[in-house]
């Protein structure tokens, strides 16, 4: 199905150009069509394009965000650090950059559940987690998170008891949240790395807990 | 502006339906679409803010219908065809129009790894104290900018309490639409789920948002 910008040509913020009924309806032959005309036009360079995607696919992961739950694990002084200034702390790791520049980090314990949404766009700390899920970045999750994250939390097999609160953060700024999941019990012998190991994405988001759901890798 | 975007409290989505062993990419197209939001040149008037808001005009059917990464080809090209960068002949067949312009300074590949590490830093200096402390009672207005704005209807009208003071940053509402950066105090508001959501809610589960002071009111 085309879609229309032919009604809205005018420069205009209220009527933007969003397209136009005579590009292709399938995604993939407008976005080619796309990128061969800014690289004519000298606006991207094609193996710039390359070289952000292996970026993302090979370097910019979850094993960051990971790291920084590990070390907070073993380390008292670092954890101190990160709750109250989790920019500063995680600067240290080199980790911040593009889409994760002021970082808030909030810390489950067996009281407290958090769990973290952009409701009006998509906001996700890339620099720590890498490439968004689709699920995050769409629209049922965005609609429920705020108004029954109990039961968003039970669509992935996470139940909480009454007694828990659950604190549901709408990244609606440029902070960028991170959750510190609770150390799984039993995990006392095991290296930072290991330790690592456990951590997922889904938990840094919220959505799991530790060292329980398994996930895609990366 | 009351759009699509603020989903927010909504039913009728359907399930999360998160996938098993997600794939970086569900298609070559997106990994694409991906590396141009990164690398390609922008408008200069695009900021971030103007970035969201682009995205916001999505008119709803589309927003609902298409793919993130579809998102922002439909954002890109609305920002270049605002600025007069393309045509829409131009986009529709792909090629540059005889006799126009060409850059020579898109970013190139050995300049990604410095570019991802590139913090944007929204933070700014604002000579007013703040308004508000932390703990304080504070009610969200109850107002419907029909610009950008980063206030969502689901708080609207509705007392929550400051946890979190982040000092002056970017003001979105001015940032989208070229007025200046105009940085305001911003906050973190806790809103308690039956003030939200009515007494069916949770009695101790709450919501925060990130807001900035010209949205808050003392309650």
């Amino acid at each position: 199905m085309p879609y229309s910008l032919s009604n809205h040509p005018h420069h205009h913020d209220h009527q933007p150009a969003h397209g136009h009924s005579d590009v292709p309806s399938d995604p993939a032959l407008r976005t080619k069509a796309l990128e061969s005309l800014l690289t004519e036009k000298g606006l991207v360079d094609p193996a710039a394009i390359d070289a952000w995607v292996e970026a993302y696919e090979k370097k910019i992961g979850p094993r960051r965000g990971a790291q920084v739950v590990a070390r907070a694990w073993v380390d008292p002084n670092f954890k101190g650090r990160l709750l109250r200034d989790a920019t500063g702390a995680i600067e240290t790791l080199g980790f911040l950059g593009r889409e994760a520049q002021h970082i808030v980090v909030v810390e489950n314990t067996p009281a407290i559940h958090n769990l973290v949404v952009c409701t009006l766009c998509s906001c996700y700390p890339w620099g720590l987690l890498g490439l968004p899920p689709r699920w995050y970045k769409a629209a049922p999750y965005r609609a429920r998170a705020v108004i029954d994250p109990r039961g968003v939390l039970a669509e992935f097999g996470l139940a909480l008891g009454d007694e828990v609160e659950v604190r549901v953060w709408d990244s609606t700024a440029e902070l960028r949240y991170l959750v510190l999941p609770e150390r799984p019990g039993g995990t006392e012998h095991l290296s930072e790395a290991e330790l690592a190991a456990l951590v997922t994405r889904d938990a840094m988001i919220g959505v799991a807990k530790a060292g329980a759901l398994r996930e895609g890798r990366a | 502006m009351n759009g699509i975007h603020d989903l927010g409290g909504m039913h009728g989505h359907g399930p999360i339906a998160p996938e098993k062993d997600e794939p970086a990419f569900h298609a070559p197209w997106e990994a694409r679409m991906l590396g141009i939001r990164r690398g390609a040149t922008f408008p200069p008037e695009v900021n971030i803010d103007r970035w969201r808001h682009l995205r916001e005009l999505i008119p709803p059917h589309l927003y609902l219908s298409r793919s993130y990464y579809d998102h922002w080809y439909m954002s890109y090209v609305a920002a270049l065809l605002q600025s007069g960068w393309m045509t829409a002949e131009e986009i529709k067949s792909g090629h540059a129009a005889p006799g126009g312009a060409r850059r020579n300074d898109a970013m190139r590949p050995e300049e990604v790894w410095e570019a991802q590490k590139t913090r944007g830093i929204f933070t700014r200096a604002v000579a007013t104290l703040p308004m508000f402390a932390i703990g304080q009672r504070v009610r969200a207005r109850n107002i419907h900018p029909t610009g950008h704005t980063r206030l969502p209807r689901y708080v609207r009208g509705k007392i929550g309490v400051v946890r979190l003071h982040h000092g002056g940053h970017v003001f979105p509402d001015a940032n989208a639409h070229g007025q200046g950066e105009a940085p305001q105090h911003l906050y973190t508001i806790a809103f308690p789920m039956r003030e939200l959501w009515g007494s069916d809610a949770s009695p101790h589960d709450e919501a925060c948002a990130d807001l900035w002071e010209s949205y808050l009111e003392p309650a």
